[in-house]
C-alpha cells in the first residue's frame, strides 16, 4: 500500500484524526490528508520541530523518543516515528490517545519499505595482460 | 437551614465538578520512549512551553 492509501485508511478507521502527514527519514512530506500545501508544510514543520525539541530535552537517559502527544485545550498534536519515518496528526480536544497512537503506528507499519539504495557495481580493472 | 444546605450543595456541587474537570484539561506534553517509559511535561514547566507553542501553531 502506498502512503496516500495508508493515510486514506487511517482517516477512515480513526474518526478522531482530523489531519495527518507522513514524512520520510529526511523530513520530506510523503503524503498528506490535507489539500492545502501550506497547511501540510506547517504540520510537517511542526512535527520535525516537536521531535527535535523533544530529542534535545535533557534527562532522556539514553532512551530514544518513539512518540509524543502535545495536548491543548483546542486539540492535540500526535507524532509517531518508526524506522526513520514519521507521522503527525491533529485531533480535536481530549482524544483517546491510546487509540490514536495505535492507528498512527498501524499506518506507519502499512507503508511500503523504503527502496534500498542501488548497490554499486563492482568494477574490475582490465588486466593489461588480458 | 436544611433547605439552604441542600440548595448550596445543588449549586456548588456541579460548579466544583466543572472547575475540577477544567483544571484537569490543562495543556501538557506526553513523551514516550523506546523502553516503554513516558514523561509528562505539564503546562508551566519550562521544558513544556516550547513544545506547546509548536503544537499551538500547528493547530491554528
Amino acid at each position: 500500500m502506498d502512503a496516500a492509501g495508508a493515510l486514506s485508511d487511517l482517516t477512515e478507521i480513526s474518526s478522531q484524526v482530523e489531519a495527518a502527514v507522513v514524512l520520510d527519514a529526511a523530513g520530506a512530506v510523503v503524503a498528506s490528508t490535507l489539500d492545502d500545501a501550506e497547511r501540510t508544510a506547517r504540520l510537517a514543520r511542526a512535527a520535525l520541530e516537536l521531535l527535535d525539541a523533544a530529542d534535545k530535552r535533557g534527562q532522556t537517559g539514553g532512551r530514544a523518543l518513539t512518540q509524543l502527544e502535545a495536548a491543548l485545550r483546542e486539540g492535540s498534536v500526535f507524532v509517531a516515528r518508526r524506522d526513520g519515518r514519521s507521522i503527525v496528526a491533529t485531533t480535536s480536544a481530549e482524544p483517546t490517545s491510546g487509540l490514536v497512537f495505535y492507528d498512527l503506528k498501524a499506518c506507519l507499519r502499512s507503508l511500503p519499505e523504503t527502496p534500498a539504495k542501488p548497490k554499486r557495481r563492482r568494477t574490475t580493472k582490465a588486466r593489461a595482460d588480458a | 437551614m436544611r433547605r439552604l444546605l441542600a440548595l448550596l450543595l445543588f449549586v456548588a456541587g456541579p460548579l466544583l465538578y466543572l472547575a475540577r474537570r477544567r483544571a484537569g484539561r490543562r495543556d501538557r506534553v506526553h513523551l514516550y520512549y523506546d523502553d516503554g517509559s513516558m514523561v509528562t511535561l505539564e503546562h508551566g514547566a519550562p521544558e513544556a512551553e516550547p513544545l506547546l507553542a509548536i503544537a499551538r501553531a500547528a493547530l491554528s
